[in-house]
């Protein structure tokens, strides 16, 4: 019996093969746009995860000194008292125009390295006294032998393919050489094999602490936000493309019910058919999926190397732009194709259960009655309520995106009443006949167009509300570096010593010299950088305080009082009038909070008398010149010439800025790319509703036709009937995606990095927005419009034959 | 005369006649049934009298005006002009109101009277019911709506398309006794398509379709 049932149900598809392809392009869309995030998500998990094992992190027991480096005599110490431990150094290393990640290790003590043990199976093993003595060798990943090449003044290059990328692996004597911190060491990697009975760390080293692997805070914990944000843009395109999956199954269930009852009326039974509608369901769900999954990969392969970029840059996190397929992500992502098919499906699938067998069949009983309006609006304002419920009770970033989440849904499903009742108020107020029909035939199509309108309001709001997000964070960013960058040029000497030289040289010759000197500590807040300060107007007058005590300058250029970051501030609630324990012996008064982007860790600023206190050795080959502008690039040309310094260690303060902005674009170049690919998936929506509703429109079009008016005059209505409900849908994003964009700026992002924006307004990205969405709307209408334009008279009468 | 067919040819697409040298005239004020078996081409013909198809010879004239020689906006001119058509299924606008679905055709055709409007809905027994949509209304009550919309532009030709077909004996005849006294007031002239005898032997004329041929 199944046979011919399967057969006369797939039949209705082979009717309507633009229905079938509109399903299938929805389902792959929406495990796409999910699919690329979530592979570019597990791409850079596993790469974290892989340079983890490549460089045995986070699988030991550490030592560290939560106020900076570890002195080459304590460890001493702790050899001597028997504990077994590996001294490790590391810190970023400029290579030309690049910023690479250095770990110097105790080649010796420190647990096997693949890349060591790829080096020593090769063909041409390297002699161990080759690495351990001067000049010693530098590791590299392969993507850097370009970088080295031709370098003289670096020790030679081995390279593994067993190196996270960007990242150089050396003895910790040549690390101390190449950092300029010699005696110093970042910290101790407590080796497996120790002696029974040991002095406990606090008799040898009482200023030290030992951290387990699963306290020590790792780049895959770091980036988290980022994914999250990720992943929660990739969850609305998703959820966009399952707008469309639902509004084509429940047309097609209900153009089928007259089938399903002549079945029923034939002897098999309600259980059989859902049975097989179900089947039916999880086979287009896997075709759906798997060209999903193509698309998705595409997407991912495109977009990597831009994300790999931002997170080496955000969080110096070792990302490759190489994209692999995993099994894992096929199986998840054709479970998410059959979850969210079966989810837009579930409804169509449940009425159908229920469908009694001798009530009337009729399109109008399927959807868009008063009371299903009702319960949509009812919902969406539950989920607006539940939302902000949650937030406020919750806090953090996840109860964020579930208050997020909640406002945009809410308001979704409140569309269908909002514009009714809008529509309404319109009919009323028409003078015209056909201005009269038109807002009427509107509000009657809403049932059918709801949903895509849904998925338009969704997307258009994520567009305002990102774009007015990445906008405001533009002018912000741009705003800061105009602050923050104010010396004519920057400096990076090759030592301290040559640092002193150029100084010394440069001082009768310019109006400052504001050194750049910062120590990182691994402080009880988590990773801190300090840095240190000159008396200099150049602060007082520039720097971007957002919170500060009076003479906020005097206290902390005279070594009483510390400045710290936003992201600190905020993350650990401390404000000026707070203290800040830097070191054991040095709590200093919080006296004012800056304004720091482009970077999630926590900062610090004291004097550099305060500096040289809380962290002697800081290293100062950096700093800022200020003089005239005029005078800069020839001021450049001869520090160079006469210090014998690589063009990239005298950098304008042009090509500073322009560098950072760089940064700033990369980072937001997967958000864009989302957002116009979210865009797009919604005017696929509107297109495909306006075709699957098509058949149905002939009866509301004929009447009117057959009294009077042309059918270029109605095809003329048609494209202005999809342009007027996607204008008022745009006008009704836009405050939604301003409440988006708030929430963004002033919640999200507060969670997420520890920073809060302005916000900026932007009426000429809506404009340009709006009239997109016009353009989108006109297109999706167009097809249409041209089928009623030419639909022979023999059609159009046909919806009046009476044996129709 | 206000409306002639003269050896009027029709055939479908796959070239099989539906109607072969059909000829008829029809003068104000006068009604007239044509009857026939289903398939005859009685509804095509209709449908080529209210301009809402094309033909394939012959000559169809309505008030002066020769259809051949319209275009499709000259078509749609006279059909919102001189022409109303009432069908078997009411065809009304799903998503006006009964009051905006009396005076659309009338407002189309930028003849609407109110006071017109207003008798024609208290004549049919819509008072009531203005407010309305048509999806709330019975059989009866929408051809009522049906029949106001089209006497509310005061056409000088009715079309009628089975107007009772979906409807049962009482409302039947409440329909017809409406259209009948309607069209006698405003002395329009009425070819009313139907099955039924009784109803033909109501009109002044009558005209039988067999095969494609008037007999």
């Amino acid at each position: 019996m199944t046979g011919p049932v399967v057969q006369a149900l797939l039949s209705h598809w082979r009717r309507h093969w633009l229905q079938l392809a509109t399903l299938l392009i929805g389902i792959a869309l929406a495990t796409g746009l999910w699919s690329a995030v979530q592979a570019i998500n597990s791409e850079a998990r596993s790469s974290y995860a892989r340079a983890n094992a490549q460089l045995s992190v986070g699988q030991l027991d550490e030592i560290r000194d939560p106020t900076g480096y570890i002195s080459l005599s304590r460890y001493v110490d702790l050899r001597r008292s028997g504990w077994q431990v590996a001294a490790v150094l590391e810190g970023p290393v400029r290579i030309g125009d690049r910023t690479l990640r250095l770990m110097g290790v105790d080649m010796v003590a420190y647990p096997a390295l693949p890349a060591m043990t790829q080096l020593e199976q090769s063909d041409t093993p390297p002699e161990p006294s080759e690495i351990l003595t001067a000049p010693g060798r530098l590791l590299i990943s392969p993507d850097l032998i370009d970088l080295f090449d031709g370098r003289d003044d670096l020790p030679p290059i081995l390279v593994s393919s067993a190196l996270p990328p960007e990242f150089i692996l050396t003895d910790i004597g040549v690390a101390e050489r190449l950092l300029n911190r010699s005696g110093q060491i970042s910290r101790l990697v407590v080796l497996p094999d120790q002696p029974g009975s040991l002095p406990p760390l606090s008799e040898i080293a009482p200023e030290l602490e030992r951290q387990s692997p699963t306290s020590q805070i790792d780049t895959a914990q770091l980036t988290d936000s980022f994914h999250l944000n990720l992943s929660a843009f990739g969850l609305l395109s998703f959820a966009v493309g399952l707008f469309i999956v639902h509004g084509t199954v429940g047309l097609a269930f209900a153009q089928r019910r007259g089938m399903i009852r002549t079945l029923r009326a034939l002897g098999v039974s309600m259980r059989r058919l859902v049975w097989i509608t179900l089947a039916e369901l999880i086979m287009f769900a896997l075709i759906g999926g798997i060209l999903g999954l193509v698309i998705g990969h595409l997407i991912a392969a495109a977009l990597l190397p831009d994300v790999a970029v931002t997170l080496r840059g955000l969080y110096g996190a070792p990302v490759d732009g190489q994209l692999a397929l995993r099994p894992l992500w096929i199986v998840s992502g054709l479970a998410m194709a059959l979850g969210g098919t079966l989810l837009a499906s579930g409804h169509a699938l449940w009425r159908l259960s229920r469908m009694p067998l001798l009530a009337s069949p009729g399109l109008q009983a399927w959807g868009g009655q008063t009371n299903a309006r009702r319960l949509s609006a009812l919902s969406g304002l539950a989920l607006i309520i539940g939302g902000l419920i949650v937030f406020f009770s919750a806090k953090g970033l996840i109860a964020g995106f579930v208050m997020l989440a909640g406002i945009l849904t809410g308001t979704a499903l409140l569309l269908p009443a909002i514009l009714s009742v809008l529509l309404a108020k319109f009919v009323r107020r028409a003078k015209g006949p056909v201005t009269q029909w038109v807002w009427a035939d509107m509000r009657a199509q809403l049932p059918g167009l709801s949903l895509a309108l849904m998925a338009l309001l969704l997307a258009l709001a994520a567009n305002i509300g990102v774009g007015t997000m990445v906008s405001s964070f533009r002018l912000t960013f741009i705003g800061w570096l105009d602050q923050r960058l104010t010396s004519e040029l920057y400096v990076t000497a090759s030592d301290n010593e040559q640092a002193d030289q150029i100084i010394d040289w440069l001082a009768p010759q310019v109006d400052a010299v504001l050194p750049i000197r910062s120590i990182e500590l691994a402080h009880e807040t988590g990773p801190l950088f300090l840095y240190g300060i000159i008396d200099d107007d150049t602060y007082r007058q520039n720097w971007p305080l957002i919170a500060s005590n009076p003479n906020v300058w005097d206290s902390v250029l005279k070594g009483g009082a510390v400045l710290i970051n936003e992201q600190l501030a905020r993350r650990e609630n401390l404000w000026p009038g707070d203290s800040l324990m830097l070191a054991p012996r040095h709590t200093l008064e919080i006296a004012g909070v800056y304004s720091d982007y482009g970077n999630p860790t926590g900062q610090a600023i004291v004097s550099m008398a305060m500096l040289d206190l809380v962290a002697p050795g800081a290293a100062s080959r950096r700093f800022g010149i200020r003089l005239s502008p005029d005078r800069a690039t020839e001021m450049a040309q001869t520090l160079r010439d006469r210090f014998d310094l690589p063009n990239s260690s005298v950098v304008h303060q042009a090509a500073m800025k322009k560098q950072s902005l760089a940064i700033f674009e990369k980072t937001f170049v997967i958000t864009s790319a989302l957002n116009v690919l979210t865009l797009g998936v919604a005017g696929f929506a509107i297109l495909t509703s306006l075709l699957t509703l098509w058949t149905q429109r002939l009866p509301q079009i004929a009447p009117v036709w057959s009294l009077g008016m042309t059918r270029s005059r109605l095809a003329q209505l048609e494209l202005l009937r999809s342009i007027l409900l996607a204008a008022l849908t745009a006008c009704l994003a836009l405050p939604l995606g301003l409440i988006l964009a708030w929430i963004l700026l002033s919640v999200i992002n507060v969670q997420a990095f520890g920073w809060q924006l302005p916000m900026h307004l932007f009426p000429a990205d809506w404009i340009r927005l709006f009239l997109l969405t016009l353009l989108a709307a006109a297109v999706a209408a167009v097809l249409p419009a041209w089928r009623l334009r030419r639909i022979p008279p023999a059609d159009l009468l046909r919806v009046f034959a009476n044996e129709r | 005369m206000l409306l002639t067919i003269d050896r009027v040819q029709k055939a479908y697409p796959g070239g099989r006649p539906v109607l072969q040298d059909v000829s008829l005239s029809l003068d104000m004020g006068e009604t007239l049934a044509l009857t026939g078996e289903s398939g005859s081409g009685k509804s095509t013909l209709l449908n080529l009298a209210a301009a809402l198809d094309g033909f394939d010879g012959g000559e169809i004239v309505l008030d002066g005006v020769a259809l051949s020689s319209l275009n499709d906006p000259g078509r749609a001119e006279l059909r919102r002009q001189k022409v109303s058509l009432v069908f078997q299924q009411f065809n009304l606008i799903p998503s006006l109101t009964v009051d905006q679905n009396l005076s659309f055709h009338a407002r189309l055709a930028g003849n609407c009277d109110s006071d017109w409007i207003s008798h024609l809905a208290q004549r049919l027994g819509l008072g009531d019911l203005l407010e309305r949509y048509p999806e709330s209304l019975s059989g009866g009550q929408q051809q009522r709506v049906a029949i106001g919309r089209a006497m509310a532009a005061k056409p000088k030709l009715l079309l009628a398309d089975e107007p009772t077909g979906n409807l049962d004996e009482t409302a039947s005849s409440v329909v017809l006794d409406l259209m009948f006294s309607l069209v006698a007031d405003t002395g329009a002239a009425l070819l009313l398509v139907t099955h039924s005898q009784d109803i033909a032997a109501r009109l002044d004329r009558r005209a039988h379709l067999a095969n494609g041929r008037i007999t």
